[in-house]
């Protein structure tokens, strides 16, 4: 195992350093520049774009920039925002709590409504309650988040006034009463995002009981006069769960991407609403830095999955 | 995406007033700021919620992206001057009152201004503000190497001098008209020395202190998370004892136009929603039945308009296609432009896109503002009346004729039109009417549009700046003295490949009388021969028909809460130029 993991990494040296060079190639050779933001405007004059354009380092061919800022990365450097002059990383340390608390939250909301529902729901197989949910989830993953998070705000917080939709960074939560704010400005993105990732898991959790339900074992654990309730969780429910695992190790990276769509319509400072904003700018260093961070999630998670798969799953052996 | 322009409009603000030359008198001190509550006391409000639906990401002016960034900075730091709602200065800075050639504060040759600055003014930290902090913001912007974006007003100007603690001495190389370029409006807010002193020229990159500039202004920055909002506390130094009325601001910023304005005007989440540009028709009801805010909307100089392109665009040209010395294939015909501009509707278009003078008025000027310098006789020129019949016999005396398509030619020459803009649901809306009328007279049109971003990079062959389309749509603004306005339609602008597309006259168009009107309007001193010289300029780009203005668009369209006070947003300056005298 210890081998099989080192090899792993190995392996995702060289697969990082590739996925940089296509994902910097793509950006730079896209016709967009940080310029664009003064438009046509004769108030900055051909002379004062060259001299920014030279401050920001692009008048250099792209393969040189790339290389210095390979260099910068691999000792931990992430460069400057073009736009706001600050580290990179600066930027990303002060988006990652916002994230984490909406579809970090979300996220696990998402894990603890689809559990009891998927299981039901293949416990039940074909009951009403079952075509209900299952309803319900094709219904949660099909419709928009930007569509949910619009109908949301305009019952709560046009018609209702009851929650805010602007989502306030600032707020520490402290005692009681932050907490409470804290709930009210995040109740509604949480919401749209779990239920959404609640639907998909719902699909997942069901299939998976599905397939375990009618197996030998669960015959025999039944035989043993084991409580249904036992079989159930004990027994279907672990195994089922295996698959699930690995679906939702795969799935952390994109939390820390954030939910661009929704953070956008909550005006949630979260990394997502980042990573898009500084594309439409052409806020090189930062898109870069967002997405670099994102594959090595990615390949990081990739490895855990499997790893965790093996833990869990006794007949699974790397060597 | 529109909002570029007018951002830019409102950042670069200043080259202003060139109404205040001469004989003009500006107004004292803070004499535009609308009734300032007697009772206002500093500190008495609590928390302004200011929402910008493209968030700030710097703090400073000289490097700003965008009006977010100008803007953000405003309540921090302050120029010597603002500019007004009529472009002339106003005393609400460091100065102590405005130099004129009446006060002597500005010599008889138009070269050198003296300003007269407030005394004992500190700066939040408690130290004293003198005159050499103002000749140190011109060391730092005036640097090619820091390479500001407000490097504009450095153009023509020699030195600024600190005389003594409270006189500064703005000397130009030559005697410039408009001598309140350097030093008054947005593009000109006054650093700290002591703060910048070690971020001049090629260290101004990535400089710290961008991100919590210390200023004069009435407010100052607690914190600021680059991208999504900025909190600022009152200044307890700041000169004037009473204000600034709120003890708190909040800038948020992100989501967009129309989650801005449903919280100005449903939610009441925000005091203050910048720059509300939603279609008319979603607006309207919304500002009109909301009992929390108003749309406050003032005009200026931003004009929407149609560039007709003067080079051919043929992709057939390989490396000549769209060079200067190219000429365009029908466009070369003035018939051909003159009968574009007729069957061009702009009453219907400011209608029933811009909401009939909600965010927009209709305009053949492409000079809106300030008002002398508004050309009257624009109303009464053929180009400017939408009369399909006047296109169509133009054109059949032109020798155009009608093919069995319904297309014009001659000499087997088509009049097939490509017509590009930004993606946005209003242009694309205005691109179908155009569309639509010009197809009525004999033109083929094709439509294209092009993200924003894409469309102003001057390297893209998609852009505006490349102009390979037959004629293209945006929206710009000028200054109240409209020379480097104006200048972007002189033969030595014409952009191309030399320059790398970074020139500002896209047509290509070159006149020999136009830029004979430029030159004098870079020398003339008398405003009245100023004002006539401008108003000309735009005539003859008008019965040239270099230039299809369709729309004055408002400068500032803001949600206000009804509660707020003293919100009178200038279309020269930022629109925080007076949140000093905010209140509730």
């Amino acid at each position: 195992m210890g081998r099989y993991i080192a090899r792993r990494l190995l392996i995702a040296v060289p697969t990082l350093i590739a996925i940089s060079f296509v994902m910097y190639a793509i950006l730079a050779l896209a016709p967009i520049d940080p310029l664009s933001q003064f438009g046509a405007d004769p108030r900055i004059p051909p002379e004062a774009r060259e001299q920014i354009r030279h401050a920001l380092g692009l008048d250099e061919p792209w393969p040189i920039r790339y290389v210095k800022w390979i260099q910068g990365m691999a000792t931990g450097n992430f460069g400057y925002s073009f736009m706001s002059h600050s580290p990179v990383i600066e930027l990303l340390l002060q988006r990652l709590p916002n994230t984490l608390a909406v579809v970090g939250v979300a996220y696990i909301v998402g894990f603890i409504i689809a559990l009891p529902i998927g299981v039901f729901s293949a416990v039940k197989r074909n009951s009403v309650l079952d075509h209900i949910f299952s309803t319900g989830a094709y219904i949660g993953f099909s419709v928009p988040t930007f569509f949910t998070g619009l109908v949301l705000i305009i019952i709560f917080s046009v018609k209702l006034h009851w929650l805010p939709f602007v989502y306030d960074s600032n707020l520490k939560v402290n005692d009681f009463g932050t907490l409470v704010q804290q709930l009210r400005q995040s109740i509604m993105p949480i919401a749209v995002l779990g239920l959404f990732e609640a639907a998909v898991l719902t699909r997942y959790i069901r299939a998976e009981m599905l397939e375990h339900l009618p197996l030998d074992y669960v015959r025999t654990a039944r035989a043993k006069g084991l409580l249904e309730r036992f079989v159930v969780v004990r027994h279907v429910l672990r195994n089922s769960l295996i698959p699930v695992v690995t679906i939702i190790a795969l799935g952390v990276p994109t939390i820390f991407g954030g939910a661009i769509v929704t953070e956008q319509v909550f005006h949630v400072p979260g990394i997502g609403e980042l990573l898009v904003r500084s594309i439409f700018q052409g806020d090189t260093p930062v898109v870069t830095a967002v997405l670099m961070i994102f594959a090595v999630l990615v390949v990081a998670f990739n490895l855990l999955a499997d790893v965790l798969y093996a833990a869990l799953d006794p007949r699974i052996r790397y060597s | 995406m529109m909002h570029h322009r007018r951002a830019l409009a409102a950042f670069g603000v200043a080259m202003l007033v060139a109404a205040a030359c001469g004989q003009a008198a500006p107004s004292p001190s803070g004499g535009a700021a609308t009734a300032t509550a007697a009772a206002a006391k500093r500190g008495a409000g609590g928390d302004l919620k200011i929402l910008y639906w493209q968030a700030p990401t710097i703090l400073n002016a000289h490097q700003a992206t965008g009006t977010k960034d100008a803007d953000a900075t405003r309540l921090v730091m302050e120029p010597m001057a603002s500019f007004g709602k009529d472009g002339l200065p106003v005393a609400n800075g460091l100065a102590a009152e405005i130099p004129t050639t009446s006060n002597n504060g500005v010599s008889k040759d138009f070269k050198t201004v003296t300003w007269k600055l407030r005394t004992g003014v500190k700066w939040s930290d408690g130290t004293p503000f003198t005159a050499k902090d103002v000749q140190f913001t011109f060391k730092y912007q005036c640097d090619k190497a820091t390479a500001a974006s407000t490097f504009d007003r450095c153009d023509n100007v020699d030195s600024v001098v600190a005389k003594d603690d409270t006189t500064v001495v703005v000397t130009y190389k030559e005697s410039q008209p408009f001598y309140y370029q350097w030093g008054v409006g947005g593009g000109s807010l006054i650093l700290q020395e002591k703060q910048y002193t070690s971020c001049v020229g090629a260290a101004a990159k990535n400089c710290a202190a961008d991100q919590k500039p210390i200023g004069t202004g009435p407010y100052k920055v607690d914190s600021f998370k680059p991208g999504d909002v900025v909190s600022y506390s009152m200044n307890e130094n700041f000169r004037d004892p009473n204000k600034p009325f709120f003890k708190s601001v909040t800038f948020k910023g992100g989501g967009d136009a129309q989650a801005s304005a449903r919280a100005a005007f449903q939610t009441g989440e925000a005091d203050y929603a910048w720059n509300l540009q939603v279609d008319a028709t979603v607006l309207r009801p919304m500002a009109q039945q909301s009992t929390l805010a108003d749309l406050k909307t003032v005009y200026g100089s931003s004009v929407e308009r149609i560039l007709v392109n003067f080079s051919d665009p043929s992709a057939s040209l390989g490396d000549k296609r769209g060079e200067p010395d190219t000429k365009h294939p029908f466009f070369s015909d003035k018939a051909v432009r003159r009968a574009l501009a007729m069957a061009s509707d702009r009453n219907t278009v400011a209608t029933r896109f811009y909401g009939d003078g909600l965010t927009g008025k209709p305009t053949c000027n492409i000079l809106t503002a300030p008002e002398p310098m508004n050309s009257k006789s624009s109303a009464s020129l053929d180009v400017c009346k939408f009369d399909l019949a006047a296109a169509n016999k133009e054109l059949d005396t032109a020798g155009w004729v009608k093919g069995s398509d319904g297309v014009r030619a001659k000499g087997g020459i088509k009049l097939e039109v490509t017509y590009a803009t930004t993606v946005n649901a209003v242009r694309q809306n205005v691109q179908n009417v155009m569309k639509q009328n010009w197809e009525q007279v004999g033109f083929k049109v094709t439509l294209k549009s092009v993200d924003a971003g894409v469309f102003f990079t001057n390297t893209s062959p998609d852009g505006a700046n490349h102009f390979w389309t037959d004629v293209e749509m945006f929206t710009n603004s000028g200054d109240p003295d409209p020379t480097s306005y104006f200048n972007g339609w002189t033969c030595a602008q014409a952009t191309g490949k030399a320059n790398n597309w970074n020139f500002g006259n896209y047509h290509r168009y070159c006149n020999k009388d136009f830029d004979a009107l430029v030159d004098q309007l870079r020398k003339e001193t008398d405003q009245n021969k100023r004002n006539d010289l401008a108003t000309k300029a735009n005539d003859l780009l008008l019965t040239d028909v270099v230039v299809i203005p369709l729309v004055n668009r408002t400068f500032a369209t803001s949600g206000v809460s009804k509660t707020l006070k003293g919100v009178d947003p200038t279309p020269w300056d930022s629109e925080m130029w007076n949140i000093a005298d905010w209140t509730k």
